[in-house]
């Protein structure tokens, strides 16, 4: 999950990340008193769940009331990689002398999290790991051991040249850590940490995500959740207990298992067609969601013909046939059908359709090329 | 041979009386695993028709050695079971359970590893070493005895692959899912080794996904170590950056985790990569005619 630079400055806040003040608005005019309140010199920023703001025109400065409130008339108007902006953070904006980069994440390769720092900051750090990754410290923490600190300290001293940097950038670090290790999140990023005056750093700018898994934990950290992260169509799977991806293709696809769904696109793909979906109705058996399954999908003006693949382990591939059979009574579907299934009662499941007009493949590759003839 | 189970390995099924748990545990007996006892808080003296239930993996262990664990607790609960097997000291650990959270598998790893014992999963089918013994969740008879390994991050995309092995003959020695989730016990690394060093496998077959970096250490293993052929297969080649597609660890972020990466990995250790499932048993039968 992830959540708006604006509230991620919330949480830095709470735990004592220093941060500087800000007001959030979602009508330009509210941007005259925030001005008004935050002094003579403010940045006004789009909040949306996407990179790439400042390069979108989703940041500007302003020096007056008037300023302020144009500039946000601007950015709430704007749609950011697709995403219309719908709120706008104003802050002081900032002397910066410096700036460093200060990020906390899993290592999944060594089953820890990783710190990494560099004095190269406000650039993007994806695009720093590619091109100079030696202007990376990197700083692992074992959850079952916790923070090294002098090693921390021979880690941030070649950053933070001075004491009093060094002190306030060892903070931030044990408080970025105790707020990933307590809120259970997959990424505590500060992009700027920022150098404003002669001594003093500020995260300029904030992003945190969070494990979806662990979200049942945090009561609070779910009510930021923004709708506007996933489509209708994915909180609707969502809802109905299936795992669905939005995509742009034709085919509307209905498998089960993940691995299995990923690659029924790529085989699409292969033989020429397009997915419109990623969907996995799980390993359960119920048939009211293969119901739901096809009530999402069909929805969708772009889907020309679906594709069920199944293969039947813990799911038995009669339910999943009644489930096909009940949404045909159930939705109007027009739209080209074609069914593999195979596996645990695939004869009961493959009968079920046949009586009832369907042709069902055994093969997948077989079936995906039907598919794509049709679509 | 085969790898990590075998006729002899004896198995406990922690969560046995659960929906999913029970489910499992009677067809894994069905399918000739020597399942010795069951673990759910409370329900000890209770029997899942021949098989006991204990309190704890404690008390089963005062009546039975055993071999390996399998864990089937919702996931809010995972964590204390894979504490609880790794504690009475059971060597093999395999965790069904999906939906852990990301950061108790980091201290849950480690905590495994410092013990010596070997976790498998959490978010996978289990393992099987067809005609021998089966843990977990797959369809039994769609194996077939043979000498093929085969590691996967998925369930039944491994099904899939499987299906397509034994239809063109192609047995397996073990098949086992490592699990979806982005920290999991085992590696493909891991399991390569094993497979390596177990003499009744001739061939490996490794399908992994897009997310993290797994299958690029993999084929830095293989390149170096590996004597044995082996095939591999990435789904995912069309899924959206940002975007987590199913599995929690299936995700390319901070442009890590690409298709393109792990196929170029494995083209240049020599791996074929298919395009599709059912090629693969041609590019097995291709590698092993060339031994």
């Amino acid at each position: 999950m992830k959540i708006h630079e604006y509230q991620a400055k919330e949480l830095f806040a709470a735990y004592g990340i220093p941060v500087q003040d800000q007001a959030v608005v979602t009508e330009a005019e509210q941007a005259r008193e925030a001005f008004n309140s935050l002094g003579d010199f403010v940045v006004i920023k789009a909040q949306v769940l996407v990179g790439g703001r400042g390069k979108a025109g989703g940041v500007k400065l302003a020096r007056s009331a008037d300023e302020a409130v144009e500039a946000a008339r601007t950015i709430l108007g704007l749609t950011i990689k697709e995403l219309p902006v719908e709120k706008v953070m104003i802050a002081p904006a900032a002397d910066i002398k410096k700036e460093y980069y200060m990020g906390l994440t899993l290592d999944r390769a060594h089953k820890q999290y990783i710190l990494m720092v560099s004095k190269a900051g406000g650039v993007d750090i994806e695009e720093l790991a590619v091109q100079r990754p030696e202007e990376i410290l990197r700083f692992h923490i074992n959850p079952l051991d916790g923070i090294d600190a002098s090693a921390l300290k021979a880690c941030l001293e070649q950053a933070f040249e001075t004491p009093q940097l060094l002190e306030q950038a060892t903070d931030v670090v044990e408080k970025m850590y105790r707020l990933t290790v307590e809120k259970d999140c997959s990424l505590v990023e500060i992009n700027p940490y920022a150098l404003v005056d002669d001594s003093t750093l500020l995260a300029l700018d904030a992003k945190v995500n969070f494990d979806d898994n662990a979200l049942y934990k945090h009561p609070d950290v779910e009510a930021m959740k923004n709708p506007e992260e996933y489509s209708q169509d994915e909180i609707d799977a969502k809802e109905a207990n299936l795992s669905f991806v939005s995509m742009d293709g034709e085919i509307g696809c209905i498998v089960n298992g993940a691995g299995l769904a990923m690659a029924t696109m790529d085989i699409i793909k292969l033989y020429g067609g397009t997915p419109a979906n990623f969907l996995d109705v799980g390993g359960s058996s119920n048939p009211e969601k293969v119901l739901n399954a096809l009530r999402i999908i069909t929805r969708n003006p772009r889907v020309k013909a679906i594709l069920i693949n199944i293969f039947g382990g813990i799911t038995r591939c009669d339910d999943i046939a009644n489930g096909i059979l009940m949404a045909m009574k159930q939705i109007d579907i027009s739209l080209p059908m074609v069914i593999r299934l195979i596996g645990t009662n695939e004869e009961e499941g493959r009968k079920l359709l046949a009586d009832a007009g369907f042709e069902v493949a055994e093969q997948l590759s077989a079936a995906v090329e039907k598919v794509v003839s049709v679509a | 041979m085969s790898i990590l189970i075998d006729e002899n390995t004896r198995v406990i099924v922690q969560g046995i009386t659960g929906r999913d748990g029970s489910f499992h545990a009677r067809a894994m007996v069905a399918d000739g695993t020597n399942v010795v006892g069951g673990v759910t808080p409370g329900k000890g003296g209770e029997k899942l028709d021949a098989v006991p239930v204990y309190n704890s993996i404690a008390d089963c262990r005062k009546e039975t050695p055993v071999d390996a664990s399998v864990i089937f607790v919702p996931a809010r609960f995972a964590s204390a079971a894979i504490r609880e097997a790794a504690d009475a000291g059971i060597p093999l650990i395999i965790c069904i359970t999906e939906g852990v959270p990301v950061a108790e598998m980091v201290e849950n790893y480690h905590y495994v590893q410092r013990k010596g014992l070997l976790l498998i999963g959490p978010n996978c089918p289990g393992l099987i070493s067809p005609g021998k013994c089966k843990i977990g969740i797959m369809p039994a008879r769609i194996h077939k005895p043979g000498s093929i390994g085969v590691i996967s991050r998925s369930g039944t995309l491994t099904y899939e692959v499987v299906y397509n092995l034994t239809t063109a003959g192609l047995g397996q020695s073990t098949c086992i899912g490592i699990g979806g989730d982005p920290v999991i016990g085992s590696s493909f690394t891991d399991m390569l080794e094993l497979f390596e060093a177990d003499a009744e496998t001739e061939a490996v077959v490794v399908i992994g996904e897009i997310g993290g970096e797994d299958e690029e250490a993999a084929a830095e293993f293989i390149r170096h170590k590996m004597t044995k052929p082996v095939v591999a297969f990435i789904s995912g080649r069309t899924a959206p950056p940002g975007k987590r597609m199913g599995h929690a660890g299936a995700i390319i972020s901070g442009g890590k985790g690409t298709p393109e990466a792990k196929i170029k990995a494995f083209s240049a250790a020599g791996v074929p990569v298919a395009d599709k499932p059912d090629e693969i048993p041609g590019l097995v039968g291709k590698l092993l005619a060339r031994e």
